[in-house]
């Protein structure tokens, strides 16, 4: 198990090297001069000509790169062009509220998808069914952007049950430790400031979660009717097991194989969602600072920005599959 | 080998996000200590609804830091405003000089030395006294910032205002316009100028140039000396001081900034205990939290949402426009080099048209390359009315019947003088087809490129661009268009680029107006693009807000606002 961790950690390293190589190729690709973004209308010649300098941008491509590499090995991931906020603080600073959002969109998935998923499949053909299987169909095909617009019309303008936008009340006066609002009201008794912060929470997850909730829909679904037409749960019918123990036993912890694995690969899903996202409801997250690095060409942000994503993506990926162990047996035993 | 079964690839699951969470949660549980202000009151109720202590306005971005010399932006600036002042201030509502920290000043008749008398009875926020020897230290702090902070993205104003530094680190800055500056027995401060510099008490109005405690700053790292990025300072990014009605609280990046009342305030104090800014930089996102009630007001209101807003019962309010609208025109682009084919562009164009159709209500045409409300407008310049007719003529005359160009436009942005450019765009076009000028349209996002290509290069034709005025001063409008030789217009006019070199160095304020009169003529004559309009942009507020003053140059202190609310 620890060569196979060791091994995997020295390919990613190699990874993230590549990734950096071809990340700074193409944040040079797009188009548009970074000097002249930073200074907009008020861009001189010589303003131009003095940021492109400081920033070594006349210089070829591969000298660029030497140098960044050179800091990157040192752990410096530069500042922000736009205000000169170093990267990696930044990243910091903004991930919780991306995890935040992320795991609420991720339990919405996970609670509401896999009961519905699973009732679906044992009332196959039904109306929950038909409702299920048609409704996680929209889910997947309307886009996050529109249903995050949609959901603020109704929702917040409309009837008012939820703030627009933000992470928090604007007016409450809440301590902050961990980052994660909901956390820290709880952690500091300050209730009403974790109720306010869960409820800016309900909107921008609905949104984000939609996606994957639709998918473990029908993954759940798919995967129960699969195991339930299985040999061993015919067996343990034939047997005379009562019919909770089959369910619960032999079927859904089958089924929730398939269901586990798509959750992992959902959590880039998530990340990438979160940009739109974020951007909508105004949650200060990595997705929304991406954003306007992309908007502002702030290369050493948009270069350190995926980085980090990639580097998350793939440790998930790596907890995910050392910890396969611990849900199925069979891959002890072997 | 144990590790064998991985090839099999059994399935897997995410335990990350929850145990990143609860690792969270352990480091927390160690300093989970409320920090709640006890003090912090409720709502006092008064007549006609309850008083709300709390002021809460939609800001579009994060300020850049809290030390406004590192700034040229308007985001950054609103946060300054309210916790800084300027020697020289504004006439709430106007572009007009009126006294800030300073009560009055009186400027030598060689234009070269300016005496400021001070507000007595200020203090920082810091309790240290705001005195002459203060102001000294202000001015020596900007004359000598070294390196990174003489950046153009930094001190930005200092830069185009000043033109140089102690030591300059850029072969492009020159002598800086500043000679020195005495803190005088009488308790005045004597700032001694290089050269004449017109524009000098207006640019004091930037919170560029608002007076901070400069030992904070010091002590703070706030001047970037070791090298590093002064924004990122201790004292930008957590404490600043100044002497104005507010005091920074707290910045929470990407979400808000928190201000609370300065009690020790030696003008009016602010009625409200404490001001939020909430950064959300969508326009119909800060609609929405409007309309919500998540916010009290805000700023750069689309056009299209004004009528939606006062519908229902929101307050708006109109900026005074400081800001021009213009189609400009590339004189390097095939035939645009003729002054008739300009006329007849200039002739063509209905601007009382797209004012009524594409532009927000209240919005005046232009004239000239300026707002009427800048020193140096020029009621009587040459005009050019609207005649396709003539048009016509004045491209046959050109020998340009078939008047091919390229019109350049921008997508994907709303600006204060530019709030629908695809609308403006459609609008002018199709004026300028009416004439038989056909048109090859070039769209292309604001970011990243639009600016780039009108500007930095010579490929384009005529195009969509203006500009907000920072402060009253007619070189802030033509001196940046036209001063030199560009690539935005292509042409070389010696003697234009000289009479706004040396209006610059006029020393009072009369003969700024007749050396800026004439130059506006002379500008029109040229036409070296069509003034469109100055474009009024809206802010918008909730019923029970009260007590603010829209300025024209942005100078909006919130010290008289209050809010109430109904239930």
């Amino acid at each position: 198990m620890l060569t196979l961790i060791v091994r995997r950690l020295g390919l990613l390293v190699l990874v993230l090297f590549g990734l950096s190589i071809l990340l700074f190729a193409w944040v040079r690709a797009l188009p548009g001069d970074p000097a002249r973004a930073l200074l907009g209308e008020k861009a001189t010649p010589a303003g131009i000509a003095e940021i492109t300098a400081r920033y070594g941008f006349d210089r070829p491509v591969w000298e660029q790169y030497l140098t960044y590499l050179g800091r990157l090995v040192r752990g410096d991931f530069g500042a922000s062009i736009n205000t000169g906020e170093p990267v990696l603080s930044t990243f910091a600073q903004r991930f919780p509220a991306t995890i935040e959002l992320s795991v609420a969109a991720l339990l919405l998935a996970v609670v509401v998808g896999i009961p519905l998923g699973y009732l679906a499949a044992r009332r196959r053909g039904g109306l929950l069914d038909n409702l299920a299987v048609g409704g996680s169909l929209l889910g997947v095909v309307v886009p996050v952007f529109f249903l995050a617009v949609l959901l603020k019309y109704v929702l917040s303008i409309w009837l008012g049950w939820f703030p627009t936008s933000g992470r928090q009340d604007a007016r409450i006066d809440a301590t902050h430790v961990t980052g994660f609002y909901v956390l820290d009201g709880l952690l500091t008794r300050e209730w009403d400031a974790s109720w306010d912060a869960l409820l800016h929470l309900v909107l921008p997850a609905l949104a984000l979660g939609s996606i994957p909730l639709a998918i473990i829909v029908r993954i759940t679904r798919a995967s129960v009717l699969e195991v339930l037409s299985d040999d061993h749960v015919r067996t343990a019918r034939a047997k005379g097991l009562a019919r909770g123990v089959i369910s619960r036993r032999h079927v859904l912890r089958n089924a929730l194989l398939p269901v586990s694995t798509t959750l992992g690969l959902q959590a880039g899903a998530l990340l990438s969602g979160a940009v739109l996202t974020e951007t909508v409801f105004s949650i200060n997250g990595i997705g929304s600072y991406l954003f306007d690095a992309v908007n502002q060409l702030d290369y050493p942000v948009l270069q350190g920005f995926i980085l980090f994503i990639a580097l998350v993506y793939a440790l998930v990926n790596l907890l995910v599959d050392v910890s396969y162990g611990l849900i199925d047996p069979r891959v002890r035993v072997s | 080998m144990p590790e064998s079964t991985q090839t099999t690839r059994p399935t897997r699951r995410t335990f990350t996000l929850a145990s990143l969470s609860v690792a969270a949660l352990a480091t927390a549980s160690a300093c989970a200590e409320s920090e709640r202000d006890a003090s912090r009151g409720g709502e006092s109720s008064s007549s006609g609804g309850s008083q709300v202590d709390t002021f809460v306005f939609g800001g579009s971005a994060d300020p850049d830091s809290l030390d406004p010399t590192f700034a040229s932006d308007g985001e950054t600036f609103r946060v300054s405003r309210q916790i800084f002042e300027g020697l020289v201030s504004t006439e709430p509502g106007t572009t007009e000089l009126a006294p800030g920290l300073a009560t009055k000043w009186e400027a030598s008749e060689d234009g070269l030395s300016y005496t400021f008398t001070l507000q007595e009875g200020v203090t920082f926020s810091n309790g240290k006294p705001f005195d002459a020897a203060a102001v000294v230290a202000n001015f020596e702090r900007w004359y000598d910032l070294r390196g990174l902070a003489q950046g153009e993205d930094l001190a930005y104003y200092y830069r185009s205002i000043f033109r140089g530094f102690k030591t300059n680190d850029d072969p492009a800055l020159t002598t800086s316009l500043y000679a020195g500056s005495t803190a005088n027995p009488d308790g005045t401060v004597t700032v001694n100028l290089t050269t004449p510099f017109a524009g000098f008490l207006a640019s004091l109005t930037l919170p560029a140039f608002a007076m901070q405690e400069t030992a904070a700053v010091e002590a703070g790292g706030g001047n970037g000396t070791d090298g590093s990025d002064p924004r990122q300072s201790a004292y930008a990014t957590s404490g600043p001081v100044g002497t104005g009605p507010f005091v920074f609280s707290a910045w929470e990046r990407g979400q808000q900034l928190t201000l609370k009342r300065n009690d020790t305030y030696w003008g009016e104090k602010a009625k409200v205990a404490t001001a939020i800014v909430r950064f959300i930089s969508d326009g119909t996102a800060r609609r929405q939290a409007l309309q919500n009630g998540d916010i009290d007001g805000y700023d750069l209101v689309a056009p299209a949402d004004v009528a939606t807003l006062e519908g229902a019962d929101f307050q708006i309010q109109n900026r005074p426009a400081f800001n021009i609208l213009y189609l400009g025109i590339n004189q390097a682009a095939p035939g645009l080099g003729d002054v008739k084919v300009r006329q007849a562009i200039a002739h063509a164009i209905d601007k009382d048209a797209v004012v009524r159709n594409s532009l927000p209500e209240g919005t005046k045409a232009a004239t000239q390359f300026m707002p009427d409300n800048v020193i140096g407008y020029n009621p009587d310049v040459t005009t050019y009315a609207y005649d396709p007719d003539q048009a016509k003529t004045l491209l046959a005359e050109a020998g340009q019947p078939n008047l091919t160009v390229k019109f350049n436009y921008p997508t994907g942005v709303s600006r204060p003088y530019m709030p629908n450019p695809e609308t403006i765009y459609k609008a002018i076009s199709s004026q300028l087809t009416a004439v038989g000028i056909t048109i090859t349209p070039v769209a292309e996002q604001w970011n990243p490129n639009y600016l780039g290509t009108v500007q930095g290069g010579a490929d384009h034709g005529v195009h969509l661009l203006g500009w907000t005025g920072d402060y009253n001063d007619p070189d802030n409008f033509i001196g940046v268009f036209f001063g030199a030789q560009t690539n935005e217009w292509g042409f070389n006019d010696a003697g234009l680029f000289d009479a706004l070199a040396k209006a610059r160095t006029v020393t009072s304020e009369d003969a700024q107006q007749t050396a800026y009169e004439d130059i506006n003529e002379q500008i029109m004559t040229l036409l070296p693009g069509i003034p469109i309009a100055s474009p009024v942009p809206s802010l918008a507020f909730a019923p029970g807000v009260d007590g603010y003053t829209a300025s024209p140059v942005q100078d909006e202190v919130w010290n008289l606002v209050t809010v109430s609310r109904d239930s």
